[in-house]
């Protein structure tokens, strides 16, 4: 687990809000080493969406750094940067974001549309991807027919199916209840430790960073420490 | 799932505002059709082929009117058999029904028109009867008139010598169409030009509206046409010389510039289309914020994004175009037949073209402004419903 996944150097993130300029990240330095499952923990406004949206490649630093997997993410243009997440990084989202008008099946395909594979290639890495999660008898319903936990799971299946070696999940657990979410972070948990996945994901819940191997604490845009 | 099918998931997910986005495109493109169609046919130049009759009018205007001293000057060219004339009476039933009524020589207009089938005694008895009219069956079943009556009909351009608007006419005939075509067209009135010339207040003697000559030869028509206007040309009386087809688009162009109209028609509906269908896109994107974001997160680029968003706009306009250029088509079968032939209201190759030309255009038009909102929404924000 020595090689790094995730290398962040001395990166600043401001946004502006009209006028105003607000700096979220401070001179921000990070290591995640591959195979790593990491939590983000932090108060509210401590930064740490905008750091897994940059270590995502959804957003650019205002200055810095980033390596991910081996390349210099934040000097990629806005369609090398879509065309990296495509093929190099899954999502999780706290409210799953899962499309309404596709099946489970659908949903977990998407990301395979841009991809060269036959469409009988894609239905078969979708049934995988499905089992891995455990829902391969739910690919024919629509996401207002299953219940969070499973339309989690859609979501986790969704981030699987085009391999990527780094997973970021925001708050993946937020909407759920105890059990399901203990259900999804150990879901995680195997991905990580089975399957080789570096995961990282940001919560305010310590149950659920206890999952992870290790847990970074952000305030005020800065990394605070680091527990084993 | 391919990305054709995610397009029309899409489009499904709010049926029944796509259902009705759908039908007000047909409806649109179905007038379109139409009305393209009617524009064509009075753009079309004369088409002499097959004409077994001319109309011969004044130049000016049908309105104006030609002396019957020109009848023997015409039956004497060349491949003219027969010469007929017509004199519009303004015929009204009761109060207000306009009928299509003529004066006419009896005789001279059953050589002309032998598709017009009555028995002889009905003919002889039209001939012989000055007073006497003959009507289409249609008219003659709408109204309830036997042969025998009198009928009482008004005009609305000849009072009679004593003032009079009202005439009363004798219905000696009834006439009917020789086959299905000229069966849907009795709904004439025809009365004897003589009477009329004796009995009208202002004297109008010897003058008609427009001669219709039958030919001995359809090949002939176009000469026989170009021979009758050169005849008459710098005379009082020009002439124009039409096919019966191109003379009843013209009487329709009496109304008014039907090009302008269409285009004006048209203009509006397109403007009206392109607000209800542009707004059907604009919410549909609006309401799709965070999927958008989703897929630009997954990997599809902004184009890409763009992309599906025009083919919606592209999918709406394309399915309800075509059914309603198709419902256009058939219409346009559907009046060519219940009018004989004499309107033919088919859509044309060039209004195919300009069909497909403005689906695309109204695509790009209500797809695009929608369109490049989805390609700059920036992900975090859009994720973050900023």
């Amino acid at each position: 687990m020595s090689e790094s996944m995730v290398q962040v150097r001395s990166v600043t993130k401001v946004y502006e809000r009209g006028k105003q300029k607000i700096e979220v990240l401070h001179g921000l330095t990070l290591d995640i080493p591959r195979g790593d499952f990491v939590a983000l923990m932090g108060p509210s406004g401590s930064g740490k969406t905008t750091l897994l949206n940059l270590i995502g490649g959804l957003d650019k630093p205002t200055s810095g750094e980033i390596v991910v997997g081996g390349s210099r993410i934040d000097q990629l243009s806005s369609g090398q940067l879509a065309h990296w997440r495509a093929h190099n990084v899954g999502f999780v989202f706290q409210f799953y974001n899962l499309m309404p008008v596709l099946s489970a099946e659908g949903n977990v395909e998407l990301p395979l549309l841009l991809t060269r594979l036959s469409a009988a290639q894609r239905r078969k890495n979708v049934a995988v991807a499905l089992q891995v999660v455990g829902l391969a008898d739910r690919a024919k319903h629509k996401p207002r027919e299953l219940s969070g936990g499973q339309e989690q799971r859609v979501a986790i299946a969704r981030a699987l199916v085009s391999d990527p070696q780094l997973l970021v999940c925001d708050e993946p657990t937020g909407d759920l209840d105890r059990k399901t979410a203990d259900e999804i972070l150990g879901l995680l948990q195997v991905l990580n430790r089975e399957h080789g996945k570096t995961i990282v994901i940001v919560t305010h819940d310590p149950k659920a960073a206890g999952f992870a191997r290790r847990t970074l604490h952000l305030e005020k845009g800065q990394l605070l420490e680091q527990a084993a | 799932m391919t990305r054709g099918g995610f397009v029309i998931a899409n489009l499904l997910r709010k049926r029944t505002r796509t259902i009705l986005t759908l039908l007000s495109v047909i409806m649109a493109f179905l007038l379109f059709g139409l009305l393209q169609s009617v524009n064509t046919i009075f753009n079309a130049g004369a088409d002499f082929v097959g004409a077994t009759r001319l109309m011969v009018q004044a130049r000016v205007s049908f309105t104006s009117p030609l002396p019957l001293s020109m009848v023997p000057k015409l039956e004497a060219i060349p491949g003219v058999a027969r010469v007929a004339y017509q004199q519009w009476f303004g015929g009204v039933w009761q109060q207000n029904t306009p009928l299509i009524m003529f004066c006419l020589d009896p005789q001279r207009y059953r050589d002309v028109y032998p598709e017009w089938v009555m028995p002889d005694a009905q003919w002889q008895a039209f001939a012989s009867t000055r007073t006497g009219m003959i009507v289409g069956k249609q008219l003659a079943e709408q109204f309830g008139w036997k042969i025998g009556q009198k009928i009482p009909i008004a005009s609305n351009i000849w009072p009679q010598k004593n003032g009079s608007k009202a005439w009363t006419f004798d219905l000696v005939g009834i006439f009917d169409g020789k086959d299905e075509d000229w069966k849907k067209r009795t709904n004439l009135a025809f009365i004897q030009q003589d009477y009329f010339e004796e009995a009208n207040q202002f004297g109008v003697k010897g003058r008609t509206n427009f001669f219709i000559l039958k030919l001995t030869d359809a090949s002939q028509a176009r000469a026989v046409s170009r021979t009758i206007d050169s005849m008459f040309e710098n005379s009082p009386d020009e002439t124009k010389t039409q096919t019966e087809k191109d003379f009843n688009i013209s009487f329709v162009k009496q109304i008014g510039d039907i090009g302008l109209i269409v285009r004006w028609i048209l203009f509006a509906v397109f403007f009206t289309l392109l607000l209800v269908v542009g707004n059907t896109m604009a919410q549909s994107v609006r309401e799709r914020i965070p999927e958008l974001a989703v897929l630009k997160t997954l990997g599809f680029s902004d184009g890409s994004v763009l992309g599906f968003v025009l083919a919606e706009a592209f999918a709406l306009c394309l399915s309800g175009g075509l059914v309603g250029l198709l419902l256009a088509s058939l219409a346009g079968a559907m009046v060519q037949k219940g009018t004989g032939g004499q309107f033919q209201l088919q859509l044309d190759g060039s209004v195919w073209l300009l069909g497909v030309a403005a689906i695309v255009l109204m695509s790009a038009a209500v797809g695009l402004l929608p369109g490049l909102r989805a390609r700059r929404l920036r992900i975090v924000d859009a994720l973050a419903g900023r």
